[in-house]
């Protein structure tokens, strides 16, 4: 009994920190009441719940010999010690989404975040990383899509590794438009990013032969040289000549970003993408410590609303009601479905015992979500006038701080036009009107932390400019990879139908598969740039969805596979975060498509425009009927692709079914594990 | 280094997935003193293709 006090302390704290958090109305709330519940709940989730998955529903046994010992190969399968691989995993699934979802989600309050990202990770998010990766660790460290096809047939294989491929462009063309709504008319950041392609081939070339694998070495020269782009950056922005040379438009950066990866993605990978791979991982570690120490120096107070009039739809930075869309708004740090291709990838063939899969599996997603409690907490501590002029889309609050002032007071977030003006100024930007994405609101709240810690409000450009920098640098990172990624995962798909695609003796395949890969996300990417609403309005729930479909995928893998290894009893632990993921992505997808608002359904916007269109009449926002045809066309588009996602997830919940139904008609167990016996003695 | 440095500097190289030399050549001697071992040099060159080359799924969101 003695050991569990401490943890029942611990309970308690996060309970107390919890209830001050969602009781308190009217008084201004101390952020740190957020973290602290947020850690005390992820802690006591570990030691007691994550202990409960590993000892009973998988029966983890320390004594089986991993991939990395069965098939020791000195360079895929190493035995690598738990806290290294729990670096290595903590930044292979950390990326730019949790910092942008519960920035999104603050449009609703900061309470409604909070409690989907406690429940949603300790429930869901954290289970199915940690199943995934202990199902992969029983089959060699296999990819996700090879074990359904193991455990659920060739079919059910098929079809998620189609819809994986879908959510990856899906997930490009975002990241890429919030580098755009970041970057777009900033000479300053764009000078700073632009500065990051010289400096990353420097540091390639550095490491390919001048010092070849001195990785600390060339990163610390990269970052010198990263600080240094940013301090410049400032004389370049206010030059006459270079300002304006820097200064594009969202349609023009649309474009750069395409020939980017296009190019990016087909250059050797020591070249560029290495190393600036070694530059942006250690920027977001180091951003995110620092982050988490400026939050708790500070200890600012929250000054966004607990719940605001938004929950019941209207937002201005997204549309829908809280349910279902703030569980699919808020994907990344509460469950993420990507992470099910990080769990089944490199992690499984590096883990020393069964013993750290809960470390590792479970934990690593703990802290992904407090990345992205502190994410909700940096969007709640700005002015909420300054939170909504920055996150509403220009066709609801106007272009200048006027028009802006007036539309958010009317919204009951009051703000001066003065105030809205002298943050652009203090963070060094023309404007902050209508920069959605969450990247810049994040910078904004960055900025305002860190300089509260370190160099006063003189410093707020720097920080804020440091902060965007952070962020792209590792979206682009995600872009080049994820291109690459995406154009394997085509050439399998399409080996289907055309055998000798996957040839790669012959680099024509490649080429192509390459091209169809970015011409896919970067269609999705200049439809939202050229959204009237803004693009995030539009993109974002659907990769919500489709990031919160693929977890529904993984989970009912691991649902089929514990009804194959005969634990059906303890089944629950997957098909409760299951029901409730197919339950929110079922009807968010189904409201995407049907519903009769049409700031909500696709289907119903499309026909209000088709309509106005049939009678001559071009609707605001759209100004020609060219662009009337245009928002008609992406909107059908935006549905086919919700519909696509409704037709993989509900096969394969079909699939799932019948594993289970045939599961349970057997006498033993039919998953297909390497046995123990085989495992220990080799 | 201390051990402290020494294992800071082996997790931040596992973040960017850069292999470890030592256990490489460890490996190679107990299970195959007769095969040829691929220099330091060679070893980070094949695991930075078969890092990023992009058939390991790429980076998350």
């Amino acid at each position: 009994m003695a050991r569990h006090i401490p943890w029942i302390l611990i309970a308690i704290v996060g309970a107390v920190a919890l209830s001050v958090v969602a009781v308190s109305r009217g008084e201004a709330v101390n952020a740190l009441w957020i973290v602290v519940a947020a850690v005390s709940s992820f802690l006591v989730a570990h030691r007691y719940y994550a202990l409960y998955i590993a000892r009973n529903v998988m029966r983890l046994d320390p004594a089986r010999a991993t991939p990395a010992i069965r098939r020791a190969d000195g360079m895929d399968y190493v035995a690598t010690d738990r806290a290294v691989l729990f670096g290595h995993h903590f930044a292979a699934i950390a990326g730019a989404g949790p910092l942008v979802g519960p920035v999104l989600a603050a449009q609703m309050g900061y309470l409604p975040g909070t409690l989907w990202i406690i429940a949603g990770v300790v429930l869901a998010g954290a289970v199915q990383d940690f199943m995934v990766l202990f199902i992969s660790m029983r089959r060699d460290g296999k990819s996700l899509g090879e074990l359904i096809r193991m455990e659920m047939g060739q079919v059910a294989g098929t079809i998620a590794l189609f819809g994986a491929f879908m959510i990856m462009v899906i997930i490009l063309a975002v990241l890429a438009l919030i580098v755009v709504k970041a970057l777009a008319e900033s000479p300053w950041g764009m000078f700073t990013v632009a500065a990051t392609v010289p400096l990353a081939i420097f540091m390639g070339v550095y490491t390919r032969w001048i010092r070849p694998g001195r990785i600390g070495e060339v990163s610390v020269l990269g970052l010198a040289g990263l600080l240094a782009a940013i301090v410049y950056g400032q004389s370049i922005a206010q030059s006459p000549l270079w300002g304006p040379a820097f200064t594009f438009t969202p349609v023009q950066l649309c474009w750069i970003l395409i020939g980017y990866g296009a190019v990016a993605s087909v250059l050797p990978v020591w070249l560029l993408l290495a190393p600036r791979d070694y530059l942006s991982t250690f920027l977001k570690i180091g951003a995110i410590a620092a982050l988490a120490i400026g939050i708790v120096i500070m200890a600012p107070p929250l000054r966004m609303h607990a719940v605001t009039q938004f929950v019941h739809g209207g937002g201005p930075a997204w549309s829908g009601s809280l349910f279902p869309f703030l569980f699919i708004t808020i994907a990344c740090g509460a469950v993420s479905g990507f992470h099910a291709l990080i769990a089944s990838g490199t992690t499984p063939k590096l883990i020393a015992s069964e013993a750290d899969a809960p470390i590792i599996g479970y934990g690593a997603m703990l802290m992904e979500a407090f990345v992205a409690i502190m994410a909700l907490v940096g969007a709640s501590i700005l002015d909420p006038g300054i939170y909504f002029t920055m996150n509403s889309p220009a066709a609801v609050i106007g272009t200048d701080a006027a028009s802006a002032a007036a539309a958010v007071t009317a919204m009951g977030f009051p703000i001066a036009p003065d105030l809205i003006l002298q943050t652009a100024k203090d963070v060094g930007e023309h404007s902050i009107i209508s920069r959605a994405g969450g990247a810049p609101t994040l910078a904004v709240a960055m900025a305002e932390i860190f300089s509260h810690v370190v160099g006063g409000p003189a410093m707020k450009a720097f920080w804020y400019h440091f902060a965007i920098l952070f962020e792209a640098l590792f979206i682009l990172t995600a872009v080049d990879a994820g291109t690459r990624a995406g154009r394997f995962m085509l050439q399998d798909l399409i080996a289907l139908a055309v055998p000798g695609f996957k040839d790669t003796t012959s680099p024509l395949p490649g080429f192509v598969a390459t091209g169809l890969c970015v011409a896919a996300w970067g269609f999705f990417l200049h439809q939202g740039v050229t959204d009237p609403l803004g693009g995030v309005n539009t993109l974002w729930p659907v990769f919500g969805i489709s990031n919160q479909m693929l977890a529904a995928i993984a989970l009912m893998l691991a649902t089929a596979v514990l009804f194959r290894m005969k634990r059906d009893r303890y089944a629950w632990v997957t098909m409760v975060p299951t029901a409730w993921l197919l339950i929110c992505t079922l009807s968010a997808g189904w409201l995407k498509l049907f519903s009769a608002d049409p700031k909500v359904g696709f289907l119903a916007h499309a026909a209000n425009f088709s309509e106005a269109a049939g009678r001559g009449a071009v609707l605001a926002p759209a100004r020609s009927m060219a662009e009337m045809e245009k928002i008609i066309f992406n909107d059908r588009i935006d549905a086919a692709l919700c519909g696509i996602f409704l037709a993989v997830v509900l096969s394969l919940i079909f699939f799932t079914i019948r594993a289970c139904l045939a599961a349970r008609r057997a006498d033993q167990p039919t998953a297909r594990e390497i046995p123990a016996a085989l495992a220990a003695a080799e | 280094m201390s051990g402290f440095l020494l294992r800071l500097r082996q997790i931040a190289r596992a973040m960017v997935g850069a292999p470890d030399y030592g256990a490489y050549l460890r490996h190679m001697r107990a299970h195959h003193p007769d095969q040829p071992v691929l220099s330091e040099v060679q070893l980070f060159r094949d695991r930075q293709e078969a890092r990023y080359g992009g058939k390991n799924g790429g980076k998350c969101c």
